[in-house]
This record gives structure tokens, C-alpha cells and sequence, in this order.
């Protein structure tokens, strides 16, 4: 099997390095849902690995665990971290940062991953991926952030690019910029979202294909692709939301095109949270997923057979 | 110019509050930018709570629980960023919610469905050994651990039998509503349940939850009903596996 295993990026100074994390194989992957749960036990389908939002997993007991524990038997696994607020400006939670501890050492993922936002703000959690300023000072914050997450966990993360719907006064930095610094400094790598950067760049008036080309590439560890919803502001002007509720567009599969040939096949996960289709449904477009991989050309001497 | 968090976080959940410090490169509408936001905030939350309470939702139709839905969320949002663990206000805030004070039942159909799904997720433990069980229950100084999935819940109505109606279990024009009811709460395997139980029953497991002493749980059921049905209870716990090795 193929393995992906990308050190973290060596520019600058990163704070601390840590063994290679992002293990997980060179194929496409699903995100698990629980009316998934016993269709995939069955062994029966071709996945390269399951991603879970790690919150969904911070119960006690009962089916979530033996499911999954009984799926990581079979597949190898991302956890992807909603509700860490590692953009925010509160320090982070650091009971929050030791039951993803818990469950980091539970399930042994190929990958952790969490955002570029934040999602609470004092003690009030909003459940949304809510926009940071870009400027010296929200780097030096959230870079500290990545360097307390990386320590706790013992491993490297990848962050991911985020979707955003309003532009804020306080931004000095471009965003692909904001985040190559990041990396950077923190020595963490990058989650590609490739729907995330056609619904920003729809929204921000920015060219995807150069806002592509202006992220830290060489740092990539993972890619998301998923469908966005549409709406309008007053005015008229069209928005793009990451919805997670639609299959993945045309124009975002040929920006994953586009992706990979720069950055090589990485391990892609087809997101569908809402409006969730039969597994089959999704099966067809991880398919269409490890299609476009198998004509990119891999970029990294450490993509081994 | 430094980003205000606290406007912005406060502008989520309250639609009169501008924010400022926004903008946009085609000089479109930045609250209605905004506002993506705060409707993507509102509209999950107020779907975790409809995940949550979907009979709640059934008995008042979907509007109606939407906009009751959207007043708790922006009163109560949450403290917890596990959002199976949303909502354990909604229940009281339901029985001080003016609009819904006609149906003076709906409350603890909520307390019934967050039960259930506290019971879903919670920690998995060990049944006590049968050899064991036998030892246990013939000594009145026993203290018995029950399984963390337990619930207990009363209620001054019927709000089990309208639960169970909703299932398709029983008819909803025969449920009274102003019968009082007690049940029980539990998962066997990873399937959770509901059974309506006697209210001297409720008061016994919920008295050894307390950590009372068997002699002393049977004395609280007695003294709710001399009838106290200890046999039928008992069997209930040893049949479903519900008394467990204490957690240490």
C-alpha cells in the first residue's frame, strides 16, 4: 500500500519537530457516519481510511465506540478536531486538549487535523468555524496555539485553509500568506481544502488557481473535498457556504486536478455531513477521487510503494 | 484596528447587534455576509436540539419548535463543545416558556428524550457476575451499583406514554395526559430503552443511584407505595443486566 509521509515543513524555525504523523494511505477516504456504521463492518467496500470528528467521539461509552473501535480494526483512520478554537483569542481549553488526548492514544489515527478559526469564544461554544484576523500579532497567537496542541498530542497536526464569508478591518496579511507563516513557524502541516479555497475565493473576489499557488504545497497532508450551498447578500452578490450537504462541484474536482499536479496525490476524503447519501453514493465520488490520483504524479521522494 | 471577538461572538447570537470592523472587496453588504454566520450558528444548534428532541418537535410541529428552539440557543447556547451533551436546560426552559404553557407535559418528554440520549453514549461497565449477583441481593447492607446507562425520570403526566405513542407503540388519542407516570431508562447492548415503571420502582433505583443501602432503598419504595413490587424490580435489573462491578 502507498503511504504518505511527509515531514512537517523546515522552513524557519518550527518550535519543536516531531516524528512524522500524517501516516495515512495514498487513497481516498469517507467521513463516518453512524447510519454507516454496520454497512461498513461488512468489509465489503473499498475505502482508504474513515475520517471522524473527534468531538462526536468524546462520550463515554455505548455504539459510537464499539463501531469505531471495531472499524479501526479494518481502516485506517484521520480524527479531525472541530472544537479546539485554535484561531480564538481565548487560551486554549485544556481539558478540551486532554480528551482529544484521550482519544489521540485510543485509536492511534494516521492523522489529526483541526482549523484555521475558531469556534468559542469565553465559555460559549458556537459550533461554527468563525474568521480570524490575519496580522502579526493573530500569527504569533495562533501559532503559540499549534505549538501547546502539538506538545500535548506529542505529534505534528495539519490545519486546515478555511471557508470565510466576510473580510475583516484587521487583516494585514493575505490569507495563503497567513497560513504559509504559520506552518512555518509551528512546523505543523496543511489540511487542503479544496472546496474551501473555490467558496473563499468566490466570496473574497480572489483566483483560485493562484491563491492555490501561493500555499505552502510542499506541507500538504491531507486533501478535503466537498459540495457548498449558495446564497445572496442583500445587495445581490452571490455567496458560496461550505455546506458539507452536496456532492462535490465540477469546478472544485478540476481544482483538485489542478492541486494535485502541483503537490502530488495526497490521501483525499470525500466530507458529507449533511443530507448524507447512501455509502454507495459516496464510494462514487472517492472513485472519482483515486481517478485523478492515479494521474497525478507523485512530488515527494517519501511517497513510497 | 484590532478584531473585537467579543461584538462579533455577541452579534451571533443576537440578530439587532451591528458589527463593526467588516468588509468586503466589492463593497457588498457585510452584515449580510455576516449573517452567514450567525445563521450557520443558529441552524446547528437548533438541529443538534431536533436530533435530540425529535418527539418534542413531532408534538408541536416543526415551526413552532424551530422558533422555541432559536430562543433557547440564544439564551442557553453551549457550554459544552460536545454537542451530545447539548440541551440539558432545554427540559427546564420548556416549563418556563410561556408559548408552549398548554402543554404542561412537553418539558419532561424532553427530560425523557435527553435521557435517552445521555443513556446512548454513556460509559459501557462490566454486569456483575451471576455467582456474584445472588451474594449481593440477599444482603440488606448491600450498596448496588446500577448501570451508568440508568435513568430514572417521573412526571406529573403521561409524557411516556406520549413518547411511546410516537414510536407507534400505542394510540395518541387514548393517551391521558394527566396520568402521572414513572420509567426507566436503559441500554442493552447498544440499543437504548424505555420502560414505564411503578413510581415506588422509580423511587427504590433511584434511591440506590443515591447510593442507599438495599434495606434502606426498599424502605424508601415502601414508603411511596406499601405495595412495592421489590420481586418485579429486582428482576428487571438481574434480567437486563443492569447491576454492574462498582466503578472504582
Amino acid at each position: 500500500m502507498l503511504s504518505v509521509s511527509d515531514p512537517p515543513a523546515q522552513h524557519g524555525a518550527p518550535a519543536m519537530q516531531f516524528p512524522p504523523s500524517f501516516t495515512l494511505p495514498l487513497r481516498a477516504g469517507v467521513g463516518l457516519k453512524t447510519q454507516h456504521f454496520t454497512e461498513l463492518l461488512s468489509g465489503e467496500h473499498e475505502i482508504g481510511f474513515l475520517e471522524i470528528h473527534a468531538e462526536n467521539y468524546m462520550v463515554s461509552g455505548g455504539a459510537f465506540h464499539h463501531y469505531l473501535g471495531k472499524l479501526r480494526e479494518q481502516f485506517p483512520l484521520s480524527i479531525h478536531g472541530v472544537g479546539l478554537s485554535i484561531g480564538g483569542e481565548s487560551p486554549l481549553d485544556v481539558a478540551h486538549l486532554a480528551r482529544l488526548k484521550a482519544l489521540i492514544t485510543r485509536y492511534e489515527p494516521q492523522s489529526f487535523s483541526e482549523h484555521l478559526a475558531w469556534s468559542s469564544h469565553g465559555d460559549t461554544f458556537f459550533n461554527d468555524l468563525l474568521p480570524l484576523a490575519y496580522n502579526a500579532a493573530s500569527l504569533r497567537r495562533v501559532a503559540d496555539h499549534i505549538d501547546q496542541v502539538q506538545n500535548a498530542l506529542g505529534r505534528s497536526i495539519l490545519i486546515e485553509n478555511p471557508s470565510t464569508y466576510v473580510a475583516l478591518d484587521a487583516s494585514d496579511i493575505e490569507e495563503p500568506t497567513f497560513i504559509r507563516e504559520l506552518i512555518a513557524t509551528s512546523g505543523c502541516g496543511l489540511l487542503l481544502d479544496v472546496n474551501n479555497i473555490h467558496v473563499s475565493c468566490v466570496n473574497h473576489g480572489f483566483d483560485a488557481a493562484q491563491y492555490l499557488r501561493a500555499l505552502p504545497l510542499h506541507s500538504v497532508g491531507e486533501i478535503h473535498l466537498a459540495g457548498f450551498a449558495t446564497t445572496q447578500t442583500s445587495d445581490g452578490v452571490t455567496l458560496l457556504i461550505d455546506s458539507h450537504g452536496a456532492p462535490v462541484a465540477e469546478v472544485v474536482w478540476q481544482l483538485y486536478a489542478d492541486a494535485i499536479s502541483l503537490c502530488g496525490p495526497k490521501p483525499t476524503l470525500i466530507e458529507r455531513d449533511n443530507d448524507v447519501p447512501a455509502l454507495a453514493v459516496l464510494l462514487d465520488e472517492t472513485q472519482r477521487a483515486e481517478h485523478f490520483m492515479q494521474r497525478a504524479k507523485p512530488k515527494t521522494a517519501s511517497v513510497l510503494s | 484596528m484590532t478584531f473585537n471577538a467579543t461584538d462579533f461572538s455577541r452579534a451571533l447570537l443576537d440578530p439587532d447587534c451591528v458589527v463593526g470592523g467588516l468588509r468586503s472587496h466589492d463593497g457588498s453588504d457585510c452584515q449580510s455576509r455576516f449573517s452567514v454566520y450567525r445563521n450557520n450558528v443558529c441552524v446547528s444548534l437548533v438541529d443538534a436540539l431536533a436530533d435530540t428532541f425529535s418527539v418534542v418537535q413531532a408534538l408541536v410541529g416543526d415551526e413552532f419548535f424551530r422558533a422555541m428552539a432559536l430562543v433557547f440557543v440564544r439564551a442557553h447556547p453551549p457550554k459544552t463543545r460536545i454537542l451530545a451533551h447539548y440541551g440539558d436546560e432545554f427540559a427546564a426552559f420548556i416549563e418556563g416558556f410561556e408559548p408552549a404553557s398548554g402543554l404542561p407535559y412537553l418539558a419532561d418528554v424532553a427530560r425523557l428524550e435527553y435521557a435517552r440520549v445521555q443513556s446512548y453514549h454513556a460509559t459501557d461497565a462490566t454486569p456483575l457476575p451471576q455467582t456474584e449477583l445472588t451474594t449481593l441481593l440477599t444482603n440488606p447492607d448491600a450498596r448496588v451499583a446500577l448501570d451508568p446507562s440508568l435513568y430514572v425520570i417521573t412526571s406529573n403526566f403521561a409524557a411516556f406514554s406520549l413518547w411511546a405513542a410516537h414510536q407507534g407503540a400505542l394510540d395518541l388519542h387514548t393517551v391521558d395526559t394527566q396520568q402521572p407516570e414513572s420509567w426507566v431508562v436503559y441500554r442493552v447492548q447498544f440499543e437504548v430503552q424505555t420502560q414505564q415503571i411503578p413510581k415506588a420502582s422509580a423511587a427504590f433505583l433511584e434511591a440506590l443511584q443515591h447510593g442507599e443501602t438495599l434495606l434502606a432503598a426498599i424502605g424508601i419504595a415502601q414508603n411511596v407505595d406499601a405495595a412495592f413490587a421489590l420481586t418485579e424490580t429486582l428482576a428487571l435489573l438481574v434480567n437486563q443486566s443492569l447491576i454492574v462491578t462498582p466503578s472504582l
